[in-house]
């Protein structure tokens, strides 16, 4: 098991660290700050073995997190833990950085002890967490709070407290997708993938039981044959997901049998799902770079995009990301729609619209100066991305229900759904230093990503009876690539 | 004090604050307890009764906290007071505390092992798997396992259906990594049958779901291992089968650094069953945006998965990614075309062609690489794409690294007739002969000496020039043995020297990267953990006694293959004293020769000094295996013995010179005429990671030897050897070291003949002719038994005086008389006689008493034991009748086996 964790700032100067087994010595700390954080190289592995003894890191910013081992532990666990650390520090005190780490020395090892005991992770659900690592001082507390702490934290339920209230029960649930596209030099579609995840914000008050129904078809092929009409309704609205994962709230063993997504959600944000699909795949832009190069100092990029949704739907906040070579000097650029601006700390020209119709186009060209170089390394070139909101999922998600439930509160069965939207990224390779390719053609490699945002909003009132029917209005948000 | 500056002087200061009321207060002090104590054991015991107050407080927080940070004060009085509060602690009401107590046993443990069991925490540990609280059973489990595994013997975790339904369901209520630690112990556990199998990966496959991928990969884990259990052609084995695809594949959606655990996991999939993600090809298209380490698994993979279908997908990725910025990227990317030239046969042509393209660009390390791969597709495809040589020659000089030119000077030598100024190419070489490395001098002398067999003429200053190169200002032993070799073989005879040569030589198999069987079943059982991450078994990182145990995949109970299970490997040892089919003579003979031959390995080649044209044959039959090595890449393995064809091979030129020798050692073989058994095998490669021993023993005037032939059925080099018996009845140990002179190269075998002698220490085994061996290689130990015949102890002085005889027969009193029926033996009394002699069993008289033939015999142990036989022989009854009379009764039996060996042999 975990033998130890270490903080290091970025100099490799330990921040943290916590001894948790006997074969882990002191001299294990400046190993790893010698042999990875001081490498030469970039680093080639996140786990590195020196002298019999394993170093797992992450990096978050400037800190690395790095856990020791000299057993044989579960890889995947550790990862898991570390990235799980970081979630919770994140939650208790904001981004991870050095002073935040400096300032919260004390809480951070009273979490340590807390979430790992003998290297052996334990309940590191930040709800439960909250209820007794409070850094308040807090002298007594009654005995039935004490024996409630103790019960959440070693319960079946351990993300979720007891006796959460608000006044108003609401519930917001975004779907985020990127679609991931793959392109030959001709402009074939080679592969392309979704993958979704479906993020909620959950403010609902008691030990609320959620059910979460989309169109997936397997469920929609279930109960389709009885009701025709539903499925006559939504035209061809089943999409076939290739795997979903779950947050550990959802009841695995009731999915795999029924196919339902029931829970009881922890308080606040939590990403419930994540899915992948790839058949089916709707793209709303099509974007064409073309890349020339003039003599050995200067670049001239043109990119075009396309939009390939239906005239009457509206894309929105739509940003595209052009980057540039490392040694650019200066850029011109002429767009006919929205604004176009380089931006030199970033290394690329970013061009923001604000809306744009199905069926249309628009490009902006832009020439680049160089500075000679001595061009010993090659520009990697990065793929341009895309932002964008559309109303409608590129995988076709739908959501078809989601129903609350609270046997001991009773919300009522009013339900107001507050509001969508969505975002967007797509990627493309960048302006290459290949000369002269015709469209779409500047690599064979365009990887894309795109994602689609829909929150709809359940607002509950506290009156009578039990379940919730919810009403979704959405904006969808998708996007293409060429 | 974290920052690793000691404050350890403020000791009794920190521990007056102990009896604070705020919790995150005492939670400090408790912090700097566990790091000071053991520089302070006597101060710290002041903070004793503070934790024993603690443990009794009302709080379960603040009991929970006394029981974890005292479990971590390394301090033996400490742990004395522990005791009792942990006791207490276990049966707590508060399940928070029960968690931590559990876990605190495991501390205990590590502490004072004994201390734990003494105490009975351990059936206090196993009860709690029982507990109604999920999260207090899967810490519980976690300890047990982590106890379980110092004490790999102990049977602690107990598992039986009952106690696995318990786990299981435990599995659908607890916190994420207690899912994670109940799969890895689900993971040990051996169904009773395929029945059981299935309903727990049933129960397992939903956590496939789960967003943790440690749950997901230790799932993966479970269903691996117990597939194996499944019969084929069931239809839940395939449901299972394409259960297990699309959750590995959303891994790779995860952080780069699960990524990359789950990518080295799947390479092991990948390699242990093809099927699952055969069709996945595209998931593993390396990213603009992904980390190198992703990069560089993710190419691995995709080589495993080409197949014809997808062969031109991956190759125009591949030529993609030659073009990308990162140095050890492209090297893969461009081996991994050759790769896949020589896997999927029909792209061959395409993959030499995109190397084409990619040496054109001129790129150093772009062209080195494309070279190295081209040698082995002329390798795998000879005579087909020799169009390009052109091509590879204009390169020549931008070669810099000895990979590179080794393979460009392979390929000028092995197609030395179709270039035109190959002489002037290797001669350019040659002038810097000394400055290049051994891979690049052993690589040109063979060329050069192909380029003089192809033309003689043109060539001869060159081939003298190179050998004596080699030969006599080289310090380099194999250099200088190959040069020798080369040097005789071609001023004996050239003719044979080109059959030699440049004899065919085999195809280069496909898949020389897969990890070898036995460690990949291995691994597979490591799923998730370092060891995957590694490649390597625990035991090559981890250190002392934890993970020495070796996991196995159980036994596959498919239909027909119900192949080797571990329990009949034993039965093998056994096998050892089963009267065996009777070699012919000449197969002995052979054995024998292989025998004398065998150890001269690295020695100058034993024919050399006086060449006789007989022996051509047999350098031949040695020379073939050391071209085989050098084709195979594996320049500078020195000179190996000759391999099982040699003998059957040199069975023809009998009379010859050589066939003296034969005479020779044939002689010797009847003269001293002592049984030898035939080999046997005693370690299966199974066990062993692919080392396989057979061997049997022997004896020669004097001198008792034990014939070893090791066979690498591994596919890595083995080397490093050494041999260690332990004590045993007659005090055999070896006389010298095990001698293996050159590493042993994947399925090659060689023969030895380790000399014993019996000083070594003693103790009465049983049986007692059993021998229990330790062998060592650069792999691992390995142990086995074996039993030996007894006849070898026998010694040359063994022949009794008459009358000596007549008074010992008289002595020994008649209860240690033995009495033994030898069946279906038709030999004659004077056949019998001379045989048994041959084994030191000496005859000191015989008698005819009613028809019967009683012979009286005699002999003598190593360790001064006296025997006497009476042997009565009917002529018309194929059973004798033997009586052993001794001081040792207990030896008459091995006395007895020894007989009925050598009369039926």
């Amino acid at each position: 098991m975990i033998g130890g964790l270490f903080i290091y700032n970025h100099k490799g100067e330990v921040l943290i660290s916590r001894v948790y087994r006997d074969d882990i010595g002191r001299n294990a700390v400046d190993a790893f700050r010698v042999n990875v954080i001081h490498a030469r190289q970039q680093v080639r592995s996140p786990v590195t073995n020196i002298a019999r003894t394993s170093f797992f890191h992450v990096k978050r910013s400037n800190i690395w997190l790095a856990a020791v081992t000299k057993q044989n532990v579960n890889a995947a666990m550790v990862f898991e833990f570390l990235y799980k650390m970081c979630d919770v520090m994140t939650a208790y005190f904001g981004k991870i950085s050095e002073e935040n780490i400096k300032n919260n020395f004390v809480l951070i090892y009273e979490l340590l002890d807390e979430i790992l005991d003998f290297g052996y992770p334990q309940n590191s659900e930040t709800g439960a967490l909250k209820t007794f690592i409070t850094q308040q001082g807090i002298k007594s507390q009654t005995k039935e709070e004490q024996s409630q702490i103790t019960s959440q934290v070693t319960g079946q339920i351990g993300w979720r407290r007891e006796g959460i209230k608000y006044r108003r029960n609401e519930l917001f649930l975004d779907v985020l997708e990127s679609v991931n596209l793959l392109m030959s030099p001709q402009g074939q579609v080679l592969s392309a993938h979704v993958s979704g995840r479906v993020v909620m914000k959950s403010y609902l008050s008691g030990m609320p039981e959620c059910k979460f129904g989309m169109n997936d078809k397997i469920v929609i092929e279930k109960q389709g044959k009885g009701t025709a009409d539903e499925t006559g309704k939504s035209g061809k609205q089943s999409i076939a997901i290739d795997d979903c994962t779950f947050h550990q709230c959802v009841r695995l063993s009731k999915f795999d049998s029924e196919r339902s997504i029931s829970f009881i959600p922890p308080d606040g944000e939590f990403e419930l799902m994540r899915y992948r699909t790839t058949k089916d795949i709707i793209l709303p832009f099509r974007v064409i770079p073309l890349v020339r190069e003039v003599g050995r100092t200067k670049l001239e990029v043109k990119v075009v995009i396309k939009s390939n949704f239906k005239p009457s739907l509206l894309a929105q906040k739509i940003e595209v990301r052009i980057p540039t070579p490392l040694n650019t000097s200066g850029v011109q650029v002429i767009c006919m729609k929205g604004k176009a601006k380089y931006k030199a700390s970033e290394n690329a020209i970013v061009w923001k619209i604000k809306r744009m119709a199905g069926m249309k186009e628009s490009q902006i060209s832009a020439e680049i100066e160089l500075l000679p170089t001595n061009d010993k390394k090659k520009w990697a070139r990065p793929p341009i991305s895309m932002n964008f909101e559309v109303p409608f999922a590129p995988s076709g998600l739908k959501v078809r229900y989601l129903k609350v439930f609270e046997p001991k509160l009773n919300y009522s069965d009013h339900d107001v759904i507050k509001w969508s939207s969505s975002t967007f990224r797509e990627h493309l390779p960048g302006p290459s230093t290949q000369i002269d390719r015709p469209c779409g053609s500047s690599g064979s490699r365009l990887s894309c990503l795109c994602s689609v945002t829909t929150h709809a909003a359940t607002e509950v009132q506290n009156q009578g009876t039990s379940t919730i029917k919810l009403l979704f209005c959405w904006c969808l948000t998708t996007c293409i690539i060429s | 004090m974290t920052v690793g500056k000691d404050v350890s002087a403020l000791f009794p200061d920190v521990v007056n604050c102990m009896q604070t009321d705020n919790l995150e207060l005492k939670k400090l002090v408790y912090l700097y307890l566990m790091n000071y104590a053991k520089s302070q054991p006597d101060m710290a015991i002041m903070a004793v009764n503070t934790f024993v107050k603690d443990c009794e407080d009302p709080n379960p927080l603040i009991r929970a906290l006394a029981v974890r940070t005292m479990g971590c004060i390394r301090v033996d009085k400490i742990t004395e007071y522990l005791c009792e509060p942990l006791r207490k602690c276990l049966k707590d009401e508060d399940p928070y505390v029960r968690k931590t107590a559990a876990v605190c046993v495991a501390k205990l443990h590590d502490i004072n092992a004994q201390l734990v069991e003494d105490q009975g925490f351990l059936d206090t540990l196993k009860d709690l798997i029982s507990d109604s609280n999920p999260m207090v059973v899967a810490n519980a489990v976690a300890a047990l396992s982590e106890i379980a595994e110092s004490h790999p013997s102990s049977n602690l975790l107990d598992l039986n259906p009952q106690s696995i339904n318990k786990l299981l369901t435990a599995l659908n209520e607890c916190t994420e990594w207690g899912q994670i630690f109940i799969l890895d112990c689900l993971a040990n556990y051996m169904p009773k049958d395929d029945r059981e199998a299935q309903s727990i990966c049933e129960r397992v496959t939903p956590r496939l779901s789960h967003a943790n991928s440690a749950v997901v990969l230790s799932a993966v884990k479970v269903l691996m291992k117990f597939m194996e259990m499944l019969s084929k052609d069931l239809d839940y084995y395939g449901t299972l089968l394409k259960k297990l695809a699309p959750p590995l594949v959303t891994l790779l959606s995860a952080e780069p650094e699960l990524q990359y655990v789950a990518l080295r996991n799947i390479n092991l999939i990948v390699q242990k069953r093809p099927e699952i993600l055969k069709h996945e090809m595209k998931v593993f298209f390396v990213k603009y945006n992904d980390p190198i380490y992703v990069k560089l698994e993710k190419l691995d993979i995709m080589i495993r998965l080409a197949s014809q279908a997808n062969i031109a997908q991956v190759l125009a990725e591949l030529k993609e990614y030659a073009t990308e910025v990162d140095v050890d990227f492209v090297r893969k990317a461009v081996r991994a075309i050759g790769r896949c030239a020589i896997k999927v046969e029909q792209s061959a042509e395409r993959c030499v062609s995109t190397l084409l393209d990619l040496i054109q660009t001129k790129v150093n390390y772009v062209v080195q690489e494309a070279i190295v791969v081209i040698k082995d597709i002329f390798r795998k495809y000879p005579n087909k794409y020799e169009s390009v040589i052109a091509t590879l020659c204009e390169n020549l000089d931008s070669l810099d690294e000895p990979e590179a030119r080794a393979a460009m000077i392979w390929i000028v030598g092995e197609y030395a007739e179709r270039i035109d100024n190959a002489d002037e190419l290797l001669e350019s070489f040659l002038e810097g002969f000394h400055d290049e490395s051994t891979q690049v001098q052993l690589q040109l002398l063979t060329a050069i000496v192909k380029l003089f067999l192809k033309k003689p003429t043109e060539t001869q200053e060159l081939v003298q020039q190179v050998l004596s190169l080699a030969t006599q200002d080289s310090d380099n032993p194999d250099l200088r043995d190959r040069g020798y070799i080369y040097w005789r073989l071609l001023s004996t005879d050239p003719v044979a020297a080109k059959e030699v040569v440049l004899a065919e030589k085999p195809l280069i198999s496909e898949e020389t990267d897969l990890i070898e069987p036995t460690l990949l079943d291995e691994l597979i059982c490591y799923i998730g953990t370092l060891a995957s991450v590694y490649h390597k078994p625990p035991s090559a990182f981890v250190e002392g006694s934890r993970g020495v145990v070796h996991k196995s995949l159980p036994p596959r109970t498919g239909s027909s293959e119900s192949a080797e299970s571990p329990e009949a490997a034993p039965s093998a040892g056994q096998a050892a004293e089963q009267p065996a089919v009777i070699p012919a003579q000449g197969d002995l003979l052979g054995d024998l020769l292989n025998l004398d031959l065998g150890p001269p390995v690295s020695g100058p080649p034993l024919a050399a000094s006086s060449v006789q044209m007989g022996a051509v044959d047999l350098l031949g039959g040695g020379l073939d295996s050391l071209m085989g090595d050098e084709s195979e890449g594996m320049g500078g393995s020195g000179f190996t013995a000759p391999g099982p064809a040699a003998p059957a091979g040199m069975g023809a030129p009998l009379g010859s010179g050589l066939g003296d020798l034969f005479d020779l050692t044939g002689g010797v073989g009847t003269l001293s005429g002592s049984y030898v058994a035939p080999k046997t095998v005693w370690l299966p490669a199974m066990k062993a990671k692919g080392l396989e021993i057979s061997g049997t023993f022997s004896r020669q005037v004097d001198s008792i030897s034990m014939d070893l032939v090791l066979t690498n059925k591994a596919l890595q080099v083995m080397s490093d050897f050494a041999i260690q018996f332990n004590r045993n009845s007659f005090g055999l140990a070896p006389a010298a070291p095990l001698q293996v002179h050159a590493p042993l190269a994947p399925n090659q075998s060689v023969e030895i003949s380790l000399p014993l002698n019996t000083v070594g220490s003693v103790m009465k085994m049983d049986p007692l002719n059993n021998l229990q061996v330790a062998v060592k290689n650069n792999i691992d130990v390995f142990y086995f038994s074996t039993l030996y015949p007894l006849h070898i102890l026998f010694v040359e002085d063994g022949k009794m005086e008459r009358q000596m005889f007549l008074a010992t027969w008289k002595d020994i009193p008649n209860e240690n008389e033995a009495q033994f029926q030898i069946k279906d033996c038709s030999l004659n009394a004077d056949a019998v006689s001379s045989k048994l002699q041959g084994s030191n069993i000496f005859t000191i008289a015989k008698r005819n008493v009613e028809g019967q033939d009683m012979l009286y015999q005699s002999l003598k142990l190593t360790n001064g034991i006296w025997v006497l036989a009476e042997l009565r022989i009917q002529p018309s009854n194929p059973s004798f009748t033997l009586s052993l009379k001794c001081r040792a009764p207990e030896v008459s039996q091995y006395v007895y086996q020894a007989y009925d060996a050598i009369l039926k042999n």
